[in-house]
């Protein structure tokens, strides 16, 4: 166990942000999770009564119906982004005068950083060159992650959950984005941070950057397997492939849009560009788990193989 | 005689005159003695109701004009749901935001005074400034640690307003604006990376740009790019580095949309953001919660019709 390597990557002044972050994250996850459970008992009560529903004021909080709905900004809010104000600033000049930014040499193009990272924000994506080409890593799936990001509300159908925590009303909602932004996302950038060292090899937290190290690991492509070694066997197969992929990855998904009454419920509210737009958005975002598990299983490198680009 | 007269009448001219004056004096000082009285109301003063424009004291009504009568503080409505100053459901991720924007343009336009962005000067710079200039250090660091929050903060923002379900009708428009702002504040950070001109930045941008050359279409190894004519010295990662590799050219672009370009547009689409904040109802909630036996059904045109249930 190498404690000072991991200390190393630890206290790199532009990684302070990630180890903030894997303290925020599930500090905050679990802070909105908790405010949701409390709601989604709530509306248990409240379903179980229709008595109680009619008269109940709906929140989680205490209230009286002799107080007031509202309340002045001035000062009930502003005292609020005051002290937040503060607070951030404190916090800011402690990291500011505690943690210098860093500064490495200068730049200079015939000495290669190894390995040279994006700044952390971005690892994710560096760390997607992996399993995909820069065209698909870097350029096709950032821009579907923007726009995809973008369609939700106009994908999701569900009017239940607007303005409040809940896991119950929005369980596949939240499931979806939670495994995009969670368990993707940020385990990408988790990874590219922590785990990958020099050559972007892989390194277990505790183990030495070793910078001669050589892994011997050969990729396959997948019509290798098949023995295919034409240009158009190999783009037919892939092109095959990847549409039984799409298949089979859209029966999937359409079973969990409709897989209880109330799935199918909202299911029956969507057009259908709407659920065409949700399928093609989900199964995109399972293809990089998917690359991801047969290069690991199979030493998988491509699928689709054609003269202008490999999947 | 005449002398004496002149003498006479001098005298007599001066104590007048020094009568006069002394009379005056009092009643200048009567007079700024009543002034002063009135000084106390300050909030009656004319120099007062020119820059504030109406009373503020603790009534309600001047609690809401204290908020409307304000370019700063207008954004705000005048009064909100009790509920919604609770810390719990907004996290407060927003507002830290929009305020460490404001704090990076702080210290990014004093860093400016300092620096050069010029193959050579640049990287010096960044010594002088540790080094010579009154609390560059912590100016720098103050800079670099406000952008790294700033990316966090916009983060745990989206993931909030994901969970809350706060873009649904009729905040889809807003979150759209939202995740513009997302981009622009990667992108702020990413040309900031490239400034100070060392091995980190450097290769970090070398790194991030050469993604651009698989760009479909537009970037010379990228899908149908040789195709159509890219090579190294025409394709969209040229247009963005200014030349084929990362240089002065890439400098300056780096340094022009760090701090002009897109500062200007992302301070648009905040202008959108908050207005549309306002004008879609205020922040989402606490809102009551709505029961699956309350849902209305759609009402939809006719060019999108609802699908009918094919999963049984």
């Amino acid at each position: 166990m190498d404690w000072h390597q991991i200390w190393e990557i630890a206290s790199t002044p532009d990684n302070v942000p990630i180890v903030a972050l894997l303290f925020l994250v599930p500090f905050y996850t679990w802070y909105a999770f908790r405010q949701a459970r409390a709601n989604d008992r709530l509306i248990g009560e409240l379903e179980a009564s229709p008595e109680l529903a009619k008269s109940h004021h709906r929140k989680t909080f205490p209230f009286r119906p002799e107080w007031t709905r509202e309340v002045h900004v001035w000062p009930y809010l502003l005292r609020i982004e005051f002290l937040a104000a503060i607070i951030v600033t404190v916090i800011l000049m402690i990291w500011s005068i505690t943690l210098n930014a860093p500064l490495e040499e200068p730049a200079n193009p015939n000495l290669t950083m190894n390995p040279a990272k994006d700044p952390w924000y971005f690892l994710g994506l560096q760390e997607m060159l992996v399993y995909f080409d820069p065209w698909m890593a870097g350029v096709v799936l950032p821009s579907l992650i923007l726009v995809g990001l973008a369609a939700i509300p106009y994908m999701d159908e569900n009017p239940l959950g607007a303005g409040y925590y809940t896991l119950k009303q929005r369980k596949w909602a939240i499931a979806a984005f939670c495994f995009g932004f969670l368990v993707l996302w940020l385990t990408m950038i988790f990874i590219g941070t922590f785990i990958r060292g020099p050559g972007w090899m892989w390194f277990w937290p505790g183990q030495t950057w070793d910078h001669s190290r050589v892994v011997f690991e050969v990729n396959r492509d997948l019509p290798d397997l098949f023995n295919i070694t034409g240009a158009w066997g190999k783009g037919i197969l892939g092109a095959v492939v990847m549409a039984i992929y799409y298949g089979v990855a859209g029966w999937l998904v359409h079973k969990v849009i409709t897989l209880n009454e109330f799935n199918r419920k909202i299911y029956r509210r969507m057009s259908f560009l709407q659920y065409l737009t949700l399928q093609f958005f989900l199964i995109t975002m399972l293809l990089l788990p998917l690359k991801i598990f047969i290069r690991h299983a199979f030493r998988i490198k491509y699928i689709w193989i054609t003269p202008w680009f490999n999947i | 005689m005449a002398d004496e007269n002149g003498n006479g009448k001098e005298q007599k001219g001066l104590t007048g005159v020094l009568e006069k004056v002394k009379v005056d004096t009092r009643a200048l000082k009567d007079k700024a003695a009543e002034e002063i009285k009135t000084y106390k109301e300050y909030d009656r003063t004319q120099l007062y109701k020119s820059v504030f424009r109406v009373k503020h004291d603790e009534t309600p009504r001047g609690r809401a004009l204290g908020i409307l009568t304000n370019v700063f503080l207008h954004l705000h409505p005048a009064k909100i749901n009790r509920d919604a100053v609770r810390y719990s459901y907004t996290w407060g991720m927003g507002g830290i935001s929009f305020y460490l924007f404001i704090v990076l343009t702080f210290t990014g336009v004093l860093l400016m005074f300092y620096y050069h962005p010029t193959k050579g000067q640049a990287f010096r710079d960044i010594i002088y400034l540790e080094a010579d200039v009154p609390f560059g250090k912590l100016l720098r660091n103050m800079h670099r640690w406000a952008a790294h929050l700033m990316v966090i903060t916009v983060w745990l923002h989206m993931f909030r307003v994901f969970l809350t379900g706060s873009y649904k009708k009729p905040r889809e428009f807003n979150w759209v604006v939202g995740v513009v702002l997302m981009l622009f504040t990667l992108l702020l950070s990413f040309t900031g990376y490239l400034l100070p001109d060392d091995q980190l930045g450097f290769w970090a941008v070398t790194v991030g740009t050469n993604m651009a050359r698989a760009t479909p279409l537009l970037g010379h190894e990228g899908p149908f790019g040789p195709q159509l004519g890219m090579n190294p010295f025409n394709d969209v990662r040229f247009a963005l580095l200014g030349g084929s590799i990362v240089d002065a050219n890439a400098l300056l672009r780096s340094y022009i949309w760090h701090c002009i370009g897109i500062p200007l547009v992302i301070s648009l689409f905040m202008a959108v953001h908050f207005w549309r904040v306002r004008k879609d109802g205020g922040i989402s909630g606490p809102a009551p919660v709505m029961l699956e036996s309350e849902i209305k059904e759609i009402k939809r045109g006719a060019v999108a019709a609802p699908i009918k249930a094919g999963g049984r």
